[in-house]
């Protein structure tokens, strides 16, 4: 196996005391292109979120190859579409990483910002309000910003929601292309289909780890029952999860037997 | 013609120099508020705006309590009050469940609630107006050297953090996962609101300074889709209500706070009608489309 991009370590990260992402253990080896699948409320967002550093764990950690640039991508809604902003101007700041608070945006950064649009196929949308674009549109102008960002591990949170088909297949070469230059991608998708046609390395997730490796090895149906049947909601008598009893996990596998839907 | 001109529009402030001191510091504090309330306004702040003006009142008036009717201790107290207010209630909304228009709603009732009465132990009624709706024709020089290096941090910071105020606005999710400042700029931003707020403490009240901040930036909404002629408009703007403001209250002797707040208003209510992108408009281009 190659050098790790990132390790988890016993990584917990969650709400209130609450696990969301319970326990993770592995490795995303370097430019390896993972997808991370699972039910809603399975933990796949947070996980995203605790990579980006933007959740500190509850316990354990995720160790990042020194030196390493990360892009990330959340979930659309997370984003004001009002804001008086062109696509040139939402696009630009995929530059922060390159220019920082105070740096100059350099001809060439523009010219940067330009073949982007560009390699998304939005070119000659640079002066359209952001509130003009199509969901599709707006989803291309994020991938353009991620493209900007030149970051060695991408993380997108869900990019093919509510996005049609033909986009869905122009982002997908987008993806391969990183992934063809070295980059590792880890992908939050609904779609098995997509992603057993298109991503080598799957993630299973449900609160914790199902199924993590070969696509085709990790979407054994056996496992996607395992993944389907956890209990989505908090219990607020649940017991206390003791950190060095590895038994854990079994008592959430009790519960999600017992009320599968 | 020209007589008739010069009698309206200029002769109150060549003939009177707390005319001009009056409008020379409204036209500065516009210069600072009116940037900042777009950006309140963009992030959908402009009730916290609000908020952050009533929770300078009980330091304000701290202040007048133990010093009297002295511009110094009052603004000294209204940024303290002010900080506590913004901070507390941006700590409450960031590290609790609560938003921050409720906390904003809460902490600024405590506060308005505690600055009548800090008022009342020691003033009178009119000392409770002077608090609450200002004394812009009364800025001696000292209010107005204060307004001016409330201005100059003002603009300095906005231009040094700009990006960071767009990035934390537009997209916050973002900046916080590319660099640190997402959660400092919020709080220099708020501090840029505080400080804003009390230098128009003095010209137009605890109650009326927000208004030279929001209306302007609420009009200005109403014409561009882009945030730098944003800020520029929201200032021609404010700079037109002040003298507009100031020569009605001149002419009609009407009280000049009020005068000011209530010619942004003006304009605020024409650019909800006839702005690019008002509701006029948006009826009349309903008709005609491109094909493509």
């Amino acid at each position: 196996m190659t050098d790790p991009c990132l390790t988890f370590r016993d990584l917990t990260l969650g709400y209130d005391s609450h696990p969301a992402v319970h326990h993770l253990d592995g490795r995303v080896a370097k430019g390896s292109l993972t997808a991370v699948v699972g039910a809603n409320g399975s933990g796949k967002s947070t996980l995203m979120k605790g990579i980006a550093g933007l959740l500190t764990p509850m316990e354990g950690g995720v160790v990042k190859a020194p030196g390493i640039r990360i892009a990330y991508l959340p979930q659309r809604s997370e984003i004001d579409r009002t804001f008086p902003a062109r696509v040139v101007d939402l696009v630009s700041l995929g530059l922060w990483p390159r220019r920082g608070l105070l740096g100059r945006h350099t001809a060439q950064d523009r010219a940067d910002v330009g073949k982007a649009l560009q390699a998304v196929g939005l070119a000659g949308f640079e002066k359209r309000s952001i509130d003009t674009l199509s969901g599709g549109q707006f989803q291309r102008a994020l991938f353009a910003r991620v493209l900007l960002q030149d970051a060695d591990l991408i993380l997108l949170d869900e990019p093919f929601n509510a996005i049609d088909a033909r986009t869905v297949d122009e982002l997908i070469a987008l993806i391969r292309h990183w992934n063809g230059e070295g980059r590792t991608v880890m992908v939050v998708v609904h779609d098995l289909e997509l992603v057993r046609r298109n991503f080598p390395e799957t993630l299973l997730l449900a609160r914790r780890e199902v199924a993590w490796g070969k696509t085709g090895e990790a979407l054994t149906p056996e496992h996607m029952l395992r993944a389907r049947r956890f209990h989505e909601a908090w219990e607020d008598d649940a017991p206390w999860c003791e950190t060095s009893d590895h038994d854990h996990d079994h008592s959430h596998e009790a519960h999600g037997g017992a009320r599968a839907a | 013609m020209i007589d008739l001109l010069y009698v309206v529009l200029i002769a109150p402030f060549a003939d009177f120099a707390f005319m001009q001191r009056a409008l020379f510091g409204s036209l500065l504090l516009s210069l600072g508020a009116c940037p900042v309330g777009v950006f309140l306004m963009l992030r959908r702040m402009s009730l916290s705006g609000d908020a952050m003006a009533h929770g300078i009142l009980p330091g304000a008036a701290a202040g007048f309590l133990f010093f009297g009717l002295e511009i110094l201790p009052m603004t000294i107290g209204g940024l303290i009050a002010g900080a506590i207010v913004a901070l507390g209630a941006g700590a409450v909304s960031r590290f609790t469940v609560q938003r921050e228009d409720a906390s904003m709603a809460a902490f600024y009732l405590i506060s308005l609630a505690l600055g009548v009465l800090l008022v009342s132990m020691r003033g009178s009624s009119v000392d409770l107006m002077h608090v609450l709706f200002g004394t812009v024709l009364a800025l001696d020089n000292e209010a107005l050297a204060l307004i001016g290096g409330i201005v100059a941090v003002t603009l300095v910071v906005l231009f040094v953090f700009w990006r960071a105020l767009v990035a934390e606005c537009l997209d916050p999710l973002f900046l916080r996962s590319v660099s640190r400042l997402g959660t400092p700029a919020h709080f220099i931003f708020l501090g840029l609101v505080v400080l804003n707020l009390v230098g128009g403490f003095q010209a137009l009240g605890t109650l009326l300074s927000v208004g030279l901040m929001m209306l302007p930036a609420a009009s200005a909404r109403f014409w561009t889709s882009r945030v730098e002629p944003m800020c520029v408009l929201a200032v021609l703007i404010g700079f037109a209500s002040c003298l507009s403001g100031l020569l009605l209250s001149y002419h009609a002797a009407l009280p000049s706070g009020p005068a000011i707040i209530l010619s942004a208003g003006v304009v605020y209510f024409v650019s909800i009608m006839f702005g690019t992108r008002g509701a006029l408009r948006a009826r009349a281009i309903r008709h005609r489309h491109r094909i493509a």
